[in-house]
């Protein structure tokens, strides 16, 4: 970690960490293979061996396949969300070295003005009639809503700050997040919002016809609201086709956006901002605009996953970014702030390791954040720089 | 953030326990002087903001307002005061609760205080009310913790937990027929009490507890939770908590199977408001509340509330604040008399007195105060949504 300067870490010291990046990949992979083997193995031994020791005749053990699936399935989805947010986090802290509490916030802003998108097309009956379209637009309204809120937090909040010690933006970050979250509460009211429940129906006659009221009716699955009871490993498990639809879409946007870093002019520019901004900008990189971009972008994953979250589980108020806002900067910790594949990763773990872990320990579910929490802690004494370690502006590809 | 409330708590405090000392100089318990022309201040605290809550809030305010529509003006040995309201948001959390009181406790020319919301707040607030000498009347506190603890300001005009408690546990195992029922609180004084109570009289019954966990109050996934509670197989679900994450959960059932097993609530979940929030989903949920004794004034009422409001009450709560505020103007009156110098003069130990023997015919009934704070004779209603609207259902006992 940088101490002492707000610039990036210097030429001479990022050629050793170059060369021992590929070793160090290495190793975070093999950490996750290990971490992943230990779970599914204390799995194991929950489901299928300590109920032999215990378990009368007829008893029912405290744990099953079934929930583990369906709580690891549901995990990944809640850990979509979590690792679309921690992206933005991670984005610029890896530039500015500066942590953007507000940007829970941007989440919460994106939501809010997705929900007016989507309204007033459920309003005028387009929602009913291109319900895909949509679906897109209100995702689109989104993004443009929480980039413009980023751009606004970063001119306003962060920009005058950018010479300033460390800790000052950090506090001028938890203001402006303040600020945001009661600016919506004075202007929309503390009432949680509800985004309608829509139906997206695909695959019409892949999955059988049902006879309903004499006639045939080929609905298709839904993918949005729906739940279908269907068969993994043999277990039947309740699925939402929805909890994909997060997971897929969060894949594809952040393999976009590791697209732009790594192969990009402007990626290019970020990671050389990312390493040393004077230098950077002796090359005739523009600052200020990189680090506007980069803001834009972290604010584009978290309006995108706001719509997700938001017609996933509907409600949308003015303090429903602190909570997720909290999971995703854990999630980024966690991965390695400053580097965006920790990111991904360290979402989707902290997202299944909420949801898995209160049972598979046989607490209650009340103890997941202890859980979660508890987790970070133990990962930090052994990985003080998180799964992947710091750094955005190594090439790793 | 935690500690910078408890910082501004102990700031308060300390400002507070230096002026009773001051003010001690004339041998007499604490209490409210009114020039004549002055208003009389009564504060109001509720959750005026946050999830599922404000509405709620918001209901008692109006309770409030259409009291002092009624009565705009107290008059004691005829001499007339105009009541002034003092509107606080004392959320719905022990540190909301404790600002909220410290204001009221160090502003002297408060005379009495409706609320506060909720348990949790109520709960943390009582002791700096107590200390001060202040009469409090809550419409809407509910844990049954709040009147065995010696508090000597809390009052409340609503049936206590322990009442509903019963009455819900009654309805679980008699009505319902539901015997391994999954118990869910929001981690409150409100919450948690009430499932307590719940839980030792379901138990008493024969009923066996499935499982039995928390939420957290902001959440909003709650299908982990779920698959715990749908892998015990339970016949019933019972939520003490509110509506945003009421609502959630009984969303969220859909997920993960839970769909055909009953979801209960109380009267933290009853309203407009969770229809509002669930939708189509909200449809059976069944709740129970303190209910009035049906009158032709109740009716009057309610359809003097829609005019003035435009709207169903969102919550159960706006009668329970319609007579704590009568409680506490008719508790003014009667022990409020004018000194030698034509002042008003309200002694807190003597109104404090009064409330706690009080005994009129209020809209939810007869309240009558049996000096712990407890005032209420409401029964508990059990509804049902039905077409999005609470029902009231018949008690039809299983067997008996």
């Amino acid at each position: 970690m940088q101490e002492t300067t707000d610039s990036g870490p210097s030429g001479s010291k990022s050629r050793p960490k170059r060369a021992l990046s590929f070793l160090r990949v290495q190793n975070a992979y093999a950490f996750i293979g290990l971490v992943l083997i230990v779970i599914f193995a204390w799995v194991f031994f929950v489901i299928e061996i300590e109920p032999q020791f215990y378990l009368q005749e007829g008893e029912r053990a405290r744990y099953a396949w079934d929930t583990f699936i369906s709580q690891f399935i549901i995990g990944l989805a809640q850990g979509s969300i979590y690792a679309l947010i921690a992206l933005g986090y991670t984005l610029v802290y890896g530039i500015l070295f500066m942590i953007n509490f507000a940007h829970g916030e941007v989440f919460m802003a994106g939501a809010y003005i997705g929900f007016f998108a989507i309204n007033a097309a459920e309003q005028s009956g387009f929602l009913e009639s291109q319900t895909a379209l949509a679906i897109l637009l209100t995702m689109g309204v989104a993004v443009m809503g929480s980039v413009i809120v980023a751009i606004l937090l970063e001119r306003i909040a962060y920009r005058p700050l950018r010479g300033a010690p460390r800790l000052v933006p950090l506090i001028t970050a938890i203001g402006a997040s303040i600020t945001l979250q009661q600016l919506f509460l004075r202007l929309f009211g503390s009432s949680p919002r509800t985004y309608p429940r829509i139906s997206l129906f695909v695959g019409q006659g892949m999955w059988g016809c049902e006879p309903v009221d004499g006639t045939t009716v080929c609905e298709g699955i839904d993918l949005i609201s729906k739940s279908y009871d269907v068969l993994i490993f043999n277990q039947e498990v309740r699925i939402r086709p929805f909890f994909f639809v997060i997971l897929f879409v969060s894949l594809l946007l952040m393999s976009a956006l590791w697209f732009f870093i790594q192969r990009t002019k402007t990626g290019k520019a970020m990671r050389a901002v990312a390493e040393d901004k004077d230098t950077a900008s002796l090359m005739g990189i523009n600052v200020d605009r990189t680090i506007v971009i980069t803001f834009m972008l972290g604010a584009a994953l978290a309006g995108a996953g706001a719509v997700l979250f938001a017609l996933y589980n509907r409600q949308v108020t003015p303090f429903m970014g602190f909570i997720p806002g909290i999971k995703a900067f854990t999630a980024a910790v966690l991965g390695g702030i400053g580097n965006v594949p920790g990111a991904m990763f360290g979402g989707l773990f902290l997202g299944v390791a909420e949801s898995v872990f209160p049972s598979a320990l046989g607490l209650p579910n009340q103890l997941k954040d202890v859980v979660a929490f508890g987790l970070l802690i133990v990962f930090m004494i052994f990985r003080p720089t998180g799964i992947f370690g710091e750094v955005l502006s190594e090439k790793k590809a | 953030m935690r500690k910078m409330i408890l910082l501004i708590c102990v700031l308060a405090l300390a400002t507070v326990g230096i002026a009773p000392l001051a003010a001690q100089d004339d041998m007499m318990g604490p209490s409210v002087m009114l020039a004549p022309g002055e208003d009389l201040v009564i504060g109001f605290g509720a959750a005026l903001t946050g999830e599922g809550l404000a509405p709620f809030g918001i209901d008692i305010r109006r309770g409030v307002e259409l009291a002092l529509e009624d009565r705009p003006t107290v008059t004691v040995d005829d001499v007339e005061f105009n009541v002034a309201l003092d509107v606080q948001d004392s959320m719905c959390s022990p540190e909301g609760g404790q600002t909220v009181a410290n204001r009221f406790v160090s502003d002297d020319s408060i005379v009495g205080v409706i609320g506060l919301m909720c348990s949790s707040a109520a709960e943390a607030a009582a002791p700096i009310f107590d200390e001060a000498g202040f009469s409090t009347i809550s419409a809407s506190a509910t844990a049954a913790s709040l009147t065995t603890s010696d508090f000597t300001s809390f009052n409340r005009t609503v049936p206590t937990d322990a009442a509903q408690g019963l009455a819900a546990a009654d309805i679980i195992v008699n009505v319902l027929g539901a015997t391994n029922v999954a118990f869910i609180d929001d981690g409150s004084a409100y919450g948690t009490g009430l499932v307590d109570v719940i839980i030792d009289a379901y138990e008493e019954l024969g009923g066996t507890v499935a499982i039995r966990d928390a939420v957290t109050v902001g959440d909003t996934d709650f299908r982990a939770l779920l698959e715990d509670i749908s892998a015990t197989d339970p016949d019933l679900i019972y939520f003490a908590g509110f509506n945003a994450e009421g609502a959630r959960l009984i969303e969220q059932r859909f997920d993960v199977g839970l769909e055909d097993v009953p979801f209960m609530g109380a009267d933290g979940i009853y309203g407009s408001e969770l229809v509002d929030l669930a939708g189509d989903f909200a449809e059976g949920v069944y709740a129970t509340r303190p209910i009035p004794a049906s009158s032709d004034e109740l009716d009057a009422f309610a359809e003097r509330y829609i005019e003035t409001f435009g709207e169903e009450p969102p919550s159960a709560f706006n009668t329970n604040s319609y007579d704590a505020t009568n409680l506490m103007l008719d508790a003014i009156e009667a022990v409020g008399y004018i000194d030698d110098q034509g002042d008003l003069v309200i002694e807190r130990e003597t109104l404090s007195e009064f409330i706690r023997s009080a005994s009129f015919d209020g809209l939810t009934g007869v309240i009558e105060c049996d000096g712990t704070g407890e005032c209420s004779s409401a029964d508990i209603g059990f509804y049902q949504i039905t077409d999005g609207a609470f029902v009231q259902q018949e008690l039809e006992m299983m067997e008996e």
